[in-house]
This record gives C-alpha cells, sequence and structure tokens, in this order.
C-alpha cells in the first residue's frame, strides 16, 4: 500500500493545481486577446471614420459647385454691333499662307467687335434701371462668356442678325451671393458686389432668370484668371490625362521587363544585389527630388519644353518605375516554382517556359501594381511643381509638348486663389474630380485582377 | 534485368556542389535500356540531386555545379553543342507533387508536342493527346472532359497527367522524382502498374521513399547514403542479400 502511495501518479494528485494555473493563465491569454481584437477593432473604426469625414467634408463642399448660377438671356446678333467682313473662304488659286494671312486679319476684325454689348443689350430689356449703371451691368455676366458669343460667330456668321436663347454664367461674385457663401449682412464697403447688382440678382433669381445650372465650363474650359466663374478643369485633367499616358507607356512596360529580368534571367551576384538594393532606394526617394531631377536633366540638358505634360510623365514614370517593378517581383516570386520546373521539364525554354506559364499567372498581380503606381502618380504634386506645371495655363493642351498644368496642382493653384468663396467650392469639386479618376483607376485594377484570376 | 540491355545513361565520378557545400561525392553508374532503376535512401542523401542531373534539371538552381560525365547514349549531356532543350525532351521528368499546367487537361498534353512541333495537323495533336492519355491510363477517366482545367482532377489523376504529359513528347527516358509521395495507396499502386507498362518502350529512373515500392516495381536499385553510392544490384539482391552493412541497416529500418 505504501508503494501505491508513493507512486509518482498518484503524487499527481493535485493536478487540481496544474489546472488552476492553465485556467488563470488561460483568463489572462483571453483578456490579452480580447484587448488586441478591441484595438485592431477600433483602429479600423477610426481610419474608416476619418475616410467618411474627409468624404462627406469635400462631397458637401464641392458637389454644389458642379452647379453654378446661370442667367437665361435672349441674345440679340446684332448687325449694328457685329459689324464685321464676310468669313474669308480659301479661293483656288490662293495660297495656303495668302488665305491663313486674310483669315487672321478677319479674326482681329472680330475680335474688334465688342460682343459684351450683346450681353448689355439683353440685359437692359429685363433690368429697367440698368442704364443708370452701366459698370455693373456690364460686369453682371462673366467676361469668359462675351468670347463664347464670339466664337459663335466665328464658327457660324450666319447667326448675325438672329437671336437665340443662351444661359450664360454670372459673375463668380453673384454666384457666391446667391449661394449664401457671404454674409449678407455685411456692409456695403466690404461686400464684393454693388447693392444695385445685389438688388438685380436677389430679383432676377426670385424670377426664375437667374437659375443654379450644371456647369458644363467646369469640365469644358481651361483654368482662368479674368473670368473666374468660367474657370475649368479641361487643361488640367488633360495635362494629368497625357501624363498618364507617358506613364502607362514608359513606367509599365519598362518596369515589367526590369523585374522580369532581374527576378527571372539575371545571375545571383554582387551587381544585381546592388541594383535590388537602389530600387528599393529609389521607390524610398521623396518625390521632390524627382521635380529637381527632371528640372535640372530634362529641362537643363535635354531642352525638353517647361510646364509640359511628356517632362512631367517622364518624371513620373521614373518616380512609378520602382513601385511597379517591386510589385512585379513579388507577383512572380509567388507563382509557385513547380510550374517552371514543369514547363522546363518537358524541354521549354526558359523564355518559353516564363511567357508561357509565368507570365499568365502573374499577369493579375503585376497589373494591379502597374495601376496602383500610375493611380500613385496622378496623385503626385510636389514633382511637377519643380518643372513649372504650377504656371497659370490657360488652354487646354492639344498634346504632350504643350504647356498644361495637372489635376493636383491645379488645386493647390485654386486652393490658394483670393475669391476663396467661390474657389472652395471649385477646389473641393476639382477633388472630386481627381477622386473619380484614381477610384476608376483602382476599379479598373480589381476589374482585371478579376478578369485574369484563375482559381484552378 | 540482364547487364546485357545497353546502357542508356552512363554518369563518371559526379559531384554536385551547392555553393560550398558538396552534394554528391563521385557518383559512377550505368543506367541501362527500358529498365527500371530506383534510387532509395534516407533524406538528404543526393538521389534527388543525382536524379535531376540527369537532365540537367540543377542548372534552373543558383549556385549549382555539377562536375564530372554523363553519358547520354554515349554523348554527354553537358557537351555545349547539346542544347538542354533537346536533352530535356530526350529525358523527361515527372515531380514528386503532381504540377499541372493551370490549364485544360487537353492543354496540358498539347503542350510539349507544340513546342517541339510534333504535330503537323491539329488531328495528329488529337492523336498525341489521346495515345498519351492512354497508355497513362487515364483517358477514360477525361475523356469528356479533356476542355477542363487539369488541376480539378485529382491527387492521382493529376500525377498520371503529368506522366501523360511527360511521354507525349515521346522522351526515352523519364525521371521521376517521388512521384507518389503525395498519393494515396490506391492512386499509388495504379501508379506503380503503370510504370510495370512504361518500361516496355521507356527507360525509367525513380527517386522513392518507399522501399516496398522500390522493391515492386524496380528492376535495380541503388542506395545512396550522404551523397554517396552505396550500393547498386538487383532490387532482389539489394533487398534481400545486401552486401553492405549501411544497406542492410536502411532497408531494415535501423535508420533513415
Amino acid at each position: 500500500m505504501t508503494i501505491i502511495a508513493e507512486n509518482p501518479i498518484k503524487a499527481v494528485a493535485t493536478p487540481s493545481l496544474v489546472q488552476q494555473k492553465v485556467i488563470a493563465s488561460l483568463s489572462k491569454r483571453h483578456r490579452k486577446e480580447k484587448l488586441f481584437r478591441r484595438l485592431g477593432l477600433s483602429a479600423v473604426l477610426i481610419s474608416l471614420g476619418l475616410v467618411a469625414v474627409l468624404f462627406i467634408n469635400i462631397f458637401s463642399r464641392g458637389v454644389p459647385a458642379f452647379w453654378q448660377s446661370a442667367i437665361t438671356l435672349d441674345i440679340y446678333f446684332d448687325p449694328a454691333i457685329i459689324k464685321i467682313p464676310a468669313k474669308p473662304e480659301q479661293q483656288a488659286e490662293e495660297s495656303d499662307n495668302d488665305f491663313r494671312q486674310r483669315y487672321l486679319a478677319w479674326q482681329t476684325d472680330v475680335g474688334f467687335v465688342n460682343f459684351n454689348r450683346l450681353i448689355t443689350d439683353s440685359l437692359q430689356t429685363i433690368l429697367p434701371d440698368a442704364s443708370k449703371h452701366r459698370r455693373d451691368l456690364a460686369r453682371f455676366v462673366t467676361s469668359g462668356e462675351r468670347f463664347a458669343l464670339r466664337d459663335m460667330v466665328v464658327a457660324d456668321p450666319s447667326i448675325i442678325g438672329q437671336r437665340r436663347t443662351l444661359h450664360l454664367l454670372t459673375d463668380a461674385n453673384i454666384d457666391v451671393w446667391l449661394k449664401g457663401n457671404i454674409d449678407r449682412s455685411l456692409p456695403d464697403e466690404q461686400q464684393q458686389l454693388s447693392p444695385i447688382t445685389r438688388q438685380w440678382a436677389d430679383k432676377l433669381s426670385a424670377d426664375g432668370i437667374i437659375q443654379n445650372r450644371f456647369s458644363f465650363a467646369l469640365f469644358m474650359n481651361p483654368d482662368s484668371r479674368s473670368s473666374l466663374a468660367s474657370a475649368g478643369l479641361a487643361g488640367a485633367f488633360m495635362g494629368s490625362f497625357y501624363m498618364m499616358l507617358v506613364v502607362i507607356l514608359l513606367a509599365v512596360p519598362m518596369g515589367v521587363a526590369a523585374a522580369i529580368y532581374l527576378e527571372e534571367f539575371a545571375p545571383r551576384n554582387k551587381i544585381t544585389d546592388l541594383v535590388e538594393v537602389n530600387i528599393n532606394n529609389l521607390a524610398a526617394v521623396p518625390s521632390i527630388v524627382f521635380g529637381l531631377l527632371g528640372a535640372s536633366v530634362l529641362i537643363g540638358w535635354f531642352n525638353l519644353p517647361m510646364s509640359a505634360p511628356i517632362v512631367g510623365g517622364l518624371v513620373l514614370s521614373l518616380m512609378t518605375l520602382p513601385t511597379v517593378i517591386i510589385a512585379t517581383r513579388s507577383t512572380l516570386k509567388a507563382i509557385p516554382p513547380s510550374i517552371r520546373q514543369a514547363a522546363l521539364g518537358l524541354g521549354a525554354s526558359k523564355m518559353q517556359a516564363i511567357f508561357h506559364h509565368v507570365l499568365p499567372l502573374a499577369i493579375p498581380g503585376i497589373l494591379t501594381g502597374a495601376i496602383l503606381g500610375v493611380a500613385q502618380a496622378l496623385g503626385e504634386t510636389a514633382p511637377l511643381l519643380l518643372i513649372g506645371m504650377k504656371s497659370f495655363v490657360a488652354s487646354v493642351p492639344a498634346s504632350p509638348f504643350d504647356q498644361a498644368s495637372a489635376l493636383p496642382v491645379q488645386i493647390y493653384l485654386w486652393q490658394g486663389n483670393e475669391l476663396r468663396n467661390f474657389f472652395e467650392a471649385r477646389t473641393s469639386a476639382a477633388i472630386i474630380v481627381l477622386l473619380m479618376m484614381m477610384i476608376s483607376l483602382n476599379g479598373m485594377a480589381i476589374w482585371l485582377r478579376k478578369k485574369y484570376e484563375k482559381r484552378w | 534485368m540482364s547487364n546485357s540491355a545497353p546502357v542508356k545513361i552512363s554518369a563518371t565520378d559526379v559531384k554536385v556542389f551547392y555553393g560550398d557545400n558538396q552534394a554528391l561525392h563521385g557518383i559512377n553508374m550505368d543506367v541501362y535500356q527500358n529498365e527500371v532503376i530506383s534510387f532509395i535512401g534516407p533524406s538528404g542523401c543526393g538521389k534527388s540531386t543525382f536524379l535531376r542531373c540527369m537532365n540537367r534539371m540543377n542548372d534552373t538552381i543558383d549556385q549549382c555545379r555539377v562536375n564530372g560525365s554523363i553519358l547520354l547514349d554515349g554523348r554527354d549531356i553537358h557537351d555545349p553543342s547539346l542544347d538542354v532543350v533537346q536533352l530535356r525532351a530526350q529525358v523527361g521528368m515527372v515531380f514528386q507533387k503532381p504540377n499541372p499546367f493551370p490549364k485544360s487537361i487537353y492543354e496540358n498534353i498539347a503542350y510539349g508536342p507544340k513546342l517541339h512541333g510534333l504535330a503537323e495537323r491539329k488531328a495528329d495533336l488529337d492523336d498525341i493527346v489521346e495515345s498519351s492519355l492512354r497508355r497513362a491510363g487515364l483517358w477514360n477517366e477525361v475523356k469528356d472532359r479533356l476542355d477542363q482545367p487539369g488541376t480539378g482532377l485529382s491527387g492521382g489523376q493529376q500525377q498520371r497527367l503529368c506522366i501523360a504529359r511527360s511521354i507525349a513528347v515521346s522522351p526515352e527516358v523519364i525521371l521521376m522524382d517521388e512521384p507518389c509521395s503525395a498519393l494515396d495507396p490506391i492512386a499509388t499502386s495504379i501508379i506503380e502498374e503503370l510504370i510495370d507498362e512504361l518500361k516496355q518502350n521507356f527507360t525509367i529512373v525513380i527517386v522513392t521513399h518507399n522501399m516496398q515500392q522500390a522493391a515492386r516495381v524496380s528492376d535495380r536499385t541503388a542506395f545512396f547514403h550522404l551523397g554517396n553510392l552505396i550500393e547498386i544490384g538487383n532490387t532482389n539482391d539489394i533487398f534481400t542479400n545486401p552486401q553492405q552493412k549501411r544497406t542492410e541497416d536502411y532497408i531494415t529500418g535501423r535508420y533513415g
């Protein structure tokens, strides 16, 4: 019996002690786990909340800017005001050069016409006391609209002598006044608009002659400083578009090719190690440094034009290249080596194994990496400031070699505009356009990944 | 297997280095035509490394050096004038884990013949696909779903698909690197029967961890240990009357 008493198994007769220890530690472990889960969840909720605040803020400010005060006017293209000769046609025996000169002379004639008279004449018919306030009258409709009328005449001179009902954008300050973006109780000397203009605006708005209409100007026009109400994003949008084109055509194929070479063909030695380290470093270089490089090398040495999307695109390509290379390499690394071996074992050359089997599997990942790199480049501002894309450009670029701005830079420029009340909303509207471009790029990445991903 | 059969592969003093690490210490071996020879030995003994030397799959590993000569039909496989692509078409390989391409069953088989231009017309290709699948004993199971992904088959079927894929390019030698280690016993026995049939047309070198399998399928067996070829002989002799102490210890389960 004593033997049994001394039996070590029996001696573990205090299993409850061990159990207690386990139980004690268990509750501690569970507590820690719970704490960690709550921390993680709250981190996610906080960041989601911040994103929601950002979006709500931007959208609540920006969306109203897509609708803008426009006045409906009956414009009479008065032949007494538009006194111009007939639009020249090219004669059979006339050289191109001669014709161009004649056409330019005609355009100059058109340029001397006071198209604003057409607008003020029309305004006078609906505003009885207008003749006493000619200055206010002349500024009521934003100055860009007189050029819109001119362009209508240039496009089709037969319009002279006819009447057209047109929606013309009012001055930016009238838009501000009617939207309540300025304190109406401010004294006259602090108001941007004269008392009579404010009266007119309120009256015409009440009569339904001034209405909030969807602002095509925001999308169709380039930036403007003289006619703020018709300042638009078209120039910046096309600038960004051309830069994206350059990045997609340059950085993506180069990056993918470099990644394939480094990952699949390059021997592992000191030189490739050095290259690899440098690519990783390049990804960490502050983007403004690439701007300096672009300014000194591309513009300074190669004499590429300033403020041109081609230079911006090249700089952004350099910046995107490491992103594309790293994304592609990690995708290639993730393809199981058994697929390569299977192809090699059948007698495929290395190139064939990669192009027939590895790349098709890697395409979704490569595309995702490339598109995210492009999206990152789209939102980049700093390097563009240094290559002159910060300058005010009042035209839509027709090619990557023309001067242009870019969407993020345009946002920066508008954010700094003096007419805060008007441009605060327009800045947010520009941000919305940029965000939409980003979201559609990311959506494309997801769609392409889904399309090429084979879950076999 | 009678030693009167012609020598298919002849290895002389084959040494393999992975960086500074020597994996094989001078292997000498002849593989005869149309025999099944199996390599056994504990993990890390170099049997797979030696197998991979025979179609130069070790070339794909960085820092791997192979010394010594390996003759295929009397011709050095390291001869610069011999393209490795040609060698691998001649010496096919089946891997440990079934690795069909993520493509249809048809394309899995047709890839090799297309690569080497073995079929002029679609009908020829269809014939190759059918006969390869028949020889791998897979035709009846997959003939109605050739357009379906090869990766959708069961593990054993996938491995037979891989065997069919390698015989589709009509190799002379098939190297099998533990072809059944990822398979269940039924799938294993099907593959073993298949190996038995294939040896009429092919020379088969098989690496296995399963000594019963070596005993069942092979004519001759080679025992590797720590990068050395310890013993090679008729399978019956190796398993019933090993000449070396280490072979005996291994096959009786004393280590390994």
